[in-house]
C-alpha cells in the first residue's frame, strides 16, 4: 500500500539538508517510520535534563526555540524554523538533553526515529557532517556574554582571558632540524650552525636523540678552553636531551624549559628519547608564539621607533582579531582590547611626531579620536577620523601655534596612514585646519552644531559627538564635555535633528521579512550591514545617550548598557540592542577579515541558514528602538 | 439474519472486532484515535456507495505516519471519469473486503471524521449489506470540535478549507480519501490540543 502521508513528508524533507542527499525511496522509508507532532505555543518538546528521546525532530511549520536554563533563567540559544533539525543530542552524546526545546509559535514537527536514520549517518559522510555542524551551532550560545561560542555541549566553561588564547595553542617549531652524529667534530658542527643561522644541533644516533649542542655548550665548553675545538660531539653535547611530544602547547613548552632550565626542547614522535627526532623548539619559538598577545602588542607599540614598527603592531593586531573571532571570544572583549592597542599606536604616533618637530609643543593640547575610533569600536582597519584641540593662547600667537599643531597633526595623520588607517573621504582629520582649533574655537564650533542644527550637516557632525581623548590634558576634555552637556540639555531642536538623522537609514528587512539588498552597483545583491543595521544602532545609542546627558561613554555597546541602567522601563530592549550590536559587529568583522576590506557588505549567499536567522533576529531591536525614537523626539520640528 | 442472533456463523473478524469492546478499559492507557475520510458516490446513505476509505491513527499528540490506511473499492458506479480525476492506479477490493480491512485497522479506536454522522451511516449501511451489526466505536466529529473551539452555533457547518485556514494548515492534496484524512488528522490534532482533550 502506498502511503500518501509518508510521500508528502518525504517531499518536504527532500528540500532540506541532510535529507536532500538521500534517495526518494530512503526518504519515504524514513518518513513512514516517523510521527507528526503538534505543539502549541510555549509547549515544551523536550527539556534540558530530560532523558533523550528515541527521535530527533524536523520543524515542518512554526518555530521552536532552543534555550539553556541557568539560574532559573531561560536563555534563547537558537531558533529553528521550517526545515531545521533539532534534538540531535542522542546521535552524539549518551547523556540527557542539555537544552530545552519550546515552541515559540504553534508548530508541527516530524519526529524521526534515530534508529531509522542512524544507518544513513554512518554510511553518508555528508549527512554526518551536516548533523555535527547543526549540533555544534545549536549548542553555541550567541547571547552568553562570557562564554560566547563555547560548545556548551562540552560543558567546559573556560574563563580564560582573551590574552591567554595563544598560550594554549600548539607551538610552532622547526621541523626536520639539523642533526649531527656523536662522532662528528664540534668544529664542523659549529660551522654548520653558523652557516644555517641556528642556535642548536641535535645529536642523534640511529635517528634517536642522544644529546644537543647549543650556543651555550660552545660558549662554556669550547670557548673557555675546557675542551679542544676538535673534540667529538659526544664529549661536548648536553645529555640527555629534553624530549617532548608533537603538538605541545606554548605554555607546556615554556614550563618544560623552565623546569629543566634549558633553552631547547627536542620534539620526538612520542615524546620520549626512544623515538625518532621530528623537530626542535627553541626559547625563541616560545616568545614568538606569544608575540601577538595584547600585552606584547601594547609593549611593542610603546617601544616603536617609527611608523614601520607601528604598522607591524597593527598587522599583528589583525591576526589577534582574526584569532579571537575564530575562537568566538565575545565581541565586547575583542573591541576593548583592540581599542586599547589602537590607542597605544596613536599615542605613540603622536609622541614620535612631537619628537620629529624637534621642539616642545607651544601649548598644551588634546588629541581626540572621533567616529568609530572615538567610539572605540574599530575592529577592522577602516579610516581615521580625529581632531586636535589646543589650549587658548594669546591672540598674537594664535596663528603661529595653530600652524605648529596642524603641521604636527599632519605628521601624525601621515604616520597613521602608513600604519593602515586611511584618510576618511570627508577628511575629518586633525591636520585639516578646520579640525585643528583652540579650545574656544572648538566650544564655538560645538555650540554652533547644537544651537543651529542643519539637516545636511548633522549627518557629518554627529560623529564629533562620538569622541575619545587619547592624548593630552584632562582639562580640555572636561571643558568640552561640560559644554556639550549644558548645550544639549533639554534642547528639543537639536535632538529632533539628530533623531531625524537616526531614522534616515534604510530598514534592513522588507515587508516579507526578506533582506533588503543593494539593487545595483558593485555590491548588487549584497546586504549593507553598516548602513542598514550597525549605523541605526550607533545613531540611536548616541541620540539616546546624549538626551540623557551621558557624555562619559561613547561606545555603542556601553551606551546601551548605560541606557539600560538609566531607563529601567526599556532596559530589556536596550540590552537586546547591545547584544544585537555585538552580533552584527561580529558578522561585519568576519566578512571584513575574509575579504580584507571594511566588511560593509555581507554576501548573503555565504551565510548559513542559522546565521541568517540570527541576523534577522538582531533586526527586531532596531525596529523597536526606532519606534521609541519616533515617539519620543519632536520630529515635527523639522516641518 | 437469524444466524447472527443465535450466535452461529458469525465471521471471525467480527468476533475479534466485537471482543475489543468487551475488554475492561485499561486505566491510563493512551487512547488511539482514527481519523478517516470516505469518498462516496453521493450523500444518500441508502443509494450511494463508498469508493475509497483513507485513515490515519493518532496516539497522544502525534500522528504515526505508518499508522496509515487506504483502500479503493470496486463498485458498479466507478466510472472512467472518476478514476481519471483521481489518477488512481491502486489495487481495488470489493466492499466487504474493504470493510473488513478497515475494522481491523480501526480496532477499538475512537473514530473521528468531518461530519461523522454521514460517514458513520455509510459504514453502517455497508455493514448492513454484510448482514452485520452497527459500528461499536465511539465517534467524534471535528465539525463539532471546531464549533466548540470557535464558540460557533451548533448548526454552523465549517468546510474543511475554513478549518484549515483558521488552524493554519496547508490544504495539500484534496481529492483523495487519504489526503482528506490527513488534513482532518492535522485539524483534529490541533483542535484536540486546543480543547484540552487529553485522552
Amino acid at each position: 500500500m502506498r502511503n500518501l502521508v509518508a510521500e508528502q513528508v518525504a517531499d518536504f524533507l527532500k528540500r532540506f539538508p541532510p535529507f536532500s542527499s538521500l534517495s526518494y525511496g530512503e526518504l519515504t522509508s524514513i518518513a513512514s517510520q516517523s510521527k507528526i507532532i503538534y505543539l502549541e505555543k510555549n509547549q515544551v518538546l523536550f527539556k534540558g535534563g530530560d532523558a533523550t528521546h528515541s527521535d530527533f525532530y524536523v520543524v515542518k511549520d512554526g518555530a521552536i526555540g532552543l534555550s539553556l536554563t541557568s539560574d532559573a533563567e531561560e536563555m534563547l540559544v537558537d531558533k529553528c524554523d521550517e526545515g531545521d533539525i533539532l534534538g540531535l543530542r542522542p546521535f552524539f552524546a549518551r547523556n540527557d538533553y542539555l537544552l530545552t526545546a519550546r515552541a515559540r509559535e504553534e508548530a508541527l514537527v516530524y519526529a524521526v526515529p534515530i534508529g531509522a536514520f542512524q544507518p544513513f549517518v554512518s554510511e553518508n559522510k555528508a549527512v554526518l557532517n551536516f548533523l555535527l555542524q547543526s549540533f555544534a551551532s545549536q549548542t553555541r550560545n550567541p547571547y552568553d556574554k562570557i562564554n560566547t561560542g563555547k560548545l556548551i555541549a562540552e560543558n567546559t566553561i573556560y574563563n580564560e582571558q582573551a590574552a591567554d588564547i595563544q598560550y594554549f595553542q600548539p607551538i610552532r617549531y622547526t621541523k626536520n632540524p639539523i642533526t649531527a652524529n656523536p662522532d662528528d667534530l664540534v668544529k664542523f658542527i659549529a660551522k654548520t650552525m653558523s652557516n644555517s643561522a641556528v642556535g642548536s644541533v641535535i645529536i642523534q644516533e640511529d635517528q634517536m636523540p642522544v644529546g644537543i649542542i647549543t650556543d651555550w655548550d660552545l660558549r662554556t665548553k669550547i670557548a673557555t678552553g675546557l675542551l679542544p675545538i676538535d673534540a667529538a660531539a659526544k664529549e661536548v653535547m648536553t645529555s640527555p636531551v629534553i624530549t617532548v611530544p608533537e603538538n605541545i602547547s606554548v605554555a607546556e613548552a615554556q614550563m618544560m624549559m623552565m623546569r629543566h632550565n634549558v633553552t631547547h626542547l627536542c620534539v620526538t614522535r612520542d615524546g620520549t628519547d626512544n623515538a625518532p627526532v621530528s623537530g626542535i623548539i627553541s626559547e625563541h619559538d616560545v616568545v614568538a608564539a606569544q608575540s601577538n598577545t595584547p600585552g606584547v602588542l601594547l609593549k611593542q607599540s610603546r617601544r616603536a621607533v617609527n611608523g614601520k614598527d607601528l604598522k607591524h603592531v597593527r598587522e599583528k593586531l589583525t591576526e589577534l582579531i582574526q584569532n579571537s573571532i575564530d575562537k568566538n571570544i565575545p565581541v565586547s572583549y575583542i573591541t576593548n582590547i583592540v581599542a586599547e592597542i589602537n590607542i597605544a599606536i596613536i599615542r605613540r604616533a603622536i609622541e614620535l611626531a612631537v619628537e620629529k618637530t624637534g621642539t616642545t609643543p607651544p601649548a598644551r593640547f588634546s588629541w581626540m579620536n572621533v567616529g568609530s575610533q572615538g567610539r572605540r569600536e574599530q575592529l577592522l582597519l577602516t579610516d581615521q577620523n580625529n581632531a586636535l584641540i589646543f589650549e587658548d593662547v594669546a591672540p598674537e600667537n594664535h596663528e603661529q601655534v595653530k600652524t605648529y599643531f596642524t603641521e604636527l597633526a599632519e605628521l601624525v595623520n601621515d604616520m597613521l596612514e602608513k600604519v593602515g588607517y586611511q584618510y576618511s573621504a570627508n577628511k575629518i582629520v586633525a591636520s585639516n585646519p578646520k579640525w585643528c582649533k583652540s579650545l574656544t574655537d572648538w566650544l564655538k564650533q560645538y555650540n554652533e552644531w547644537i544651537k543651529n542644527p542643519a539637516e545636511k550637516e548633522i549627518e557629518n557632525n554627529a560623529i564629533f559627538f562620538d569622541f575619545d581623548f587619547v592624548y593630552g590634558v584632562p582639562e580640555i576634555e572636561d571643558a568640552l564635555k561640560e559644554n556639550i552637556r549644558t548645550g544639549t540639555k533639554g534642547n528639543k531642536k537639536f535632538f529632533a535633528y539628530l533623531a531625524a538623522d537616526t531614522l534616515r537609514n534604510p530598514p534592513p528587512l522588507g515587508f516579507f521579512r526578506q533582506f533588503l539588498v543593494e539593487n545595483d552597483g558593485e555590491h548588487k545583491d549584497n546586504f549593507n550591514i553598516k548602513n542598514r543595521a550597525l549605523e541605526p544602532l550607533t545613531d540611536a545609542a548616541r541620540l539616546l545617550a546624549l538626551s540623557h546627558n551621558i557624555t562619559e561613554i561613547t561606545n555603542t555597546y556601553q551606551r546601551f548598557k548605560k541606557l539600560a541602567e538609566t531607563e529601567e522601563k526599556h532596559a530589556a530592549l536596550y540590552e537586546e540592542c547591545a547584544e544585537a550590536y555585538n552580533l552584527l559587529m561580529r558578522f561585519r568583522t568576519e566578512e571584513g577579515l575574509i575579504n580584507n576590506n571594511d566588511g560593509k557588505y555581507l554576501d548573503l549567499n555565504m551565510l548559513s541558514k542559522s546565521d541568517k536567522v540570527k541576523l534577522k533576529n538582531s533586526f527586531q531591536p532596531i525596529a523597536d528602538i526606532q519606534d521609541i525614537i519616533k515617539n519620543r523626539f519632536s520630529l515635527t520640528y523639522l516641518k | 439474519m437469524l444466524d447472527w442472533i443465535t450466535g452461529g456463523n458469525i465471521p471471525q473478524f467480527w468476533k475479534n472486532y466485537s471482543a475489543l469492546f468487551d475488554a475492561e478499559e485499561k486505566a491510563g492507557a493512551e487512547k488511539r484515535y482514527v481519523v478517516f475520510d470516505l469518498e462516496t458516490s453521493g450523500t444518500d446513505v441508502k443509494e450511494d456507495v463508498i469508493h475509497s476509505i483513507g485513515a490515519l491513527g493518532i496516539t497522544g499528540n502525534a500522528i504515526a505516519i505508518n499508522d496509515f490506511f487506504e483502500t479503493q473499492i470496486k463498485t458498479d458506479l466507478n466510472n472512467e471519469g472518476y478514476n481519471a480525476k483521481l489518477h488512481l492506479s491502486a489495487e481495488k477490493v470489493v466492499e466487504a473486503e474493504a470493510i473488513i480491512r478497515f475494522l481491523k485497522f480501526a480496532g477499538d479506536a475512537i473514530l473521528v471524521s468531518h461530519n461523522s454522522n454521514l460517514d458513520i451511516e455509510m459504514l453502517n449501511q455497508a455493514l448492513k449489506r454484510l448482514e452485520l451489526g452497527r459500528l461499536k466505536n465511539s465517534f467524534m466529529d471535528i465539525n463539532v470540535l471546531y464549533q466548540k473551539w470557535k464558540e460557533l452555533p451548533e448548526d454552523y457547518h465549517a468546510t474543511t478549507d475554513e478549518m484549515c485556514d483558521a488552524l493554519k494548515i496547508s490544504k495539500g492534496d484534496r481529492h483523495t480519501a487519504s489526503g482528506n484524512a490527513y488534513r482532518n488528522a492535522l485539524i483534529f490534532l490541533k483542535l484536540k490540543k486546543k480543547l484540552g482533550i487529553n485522552l
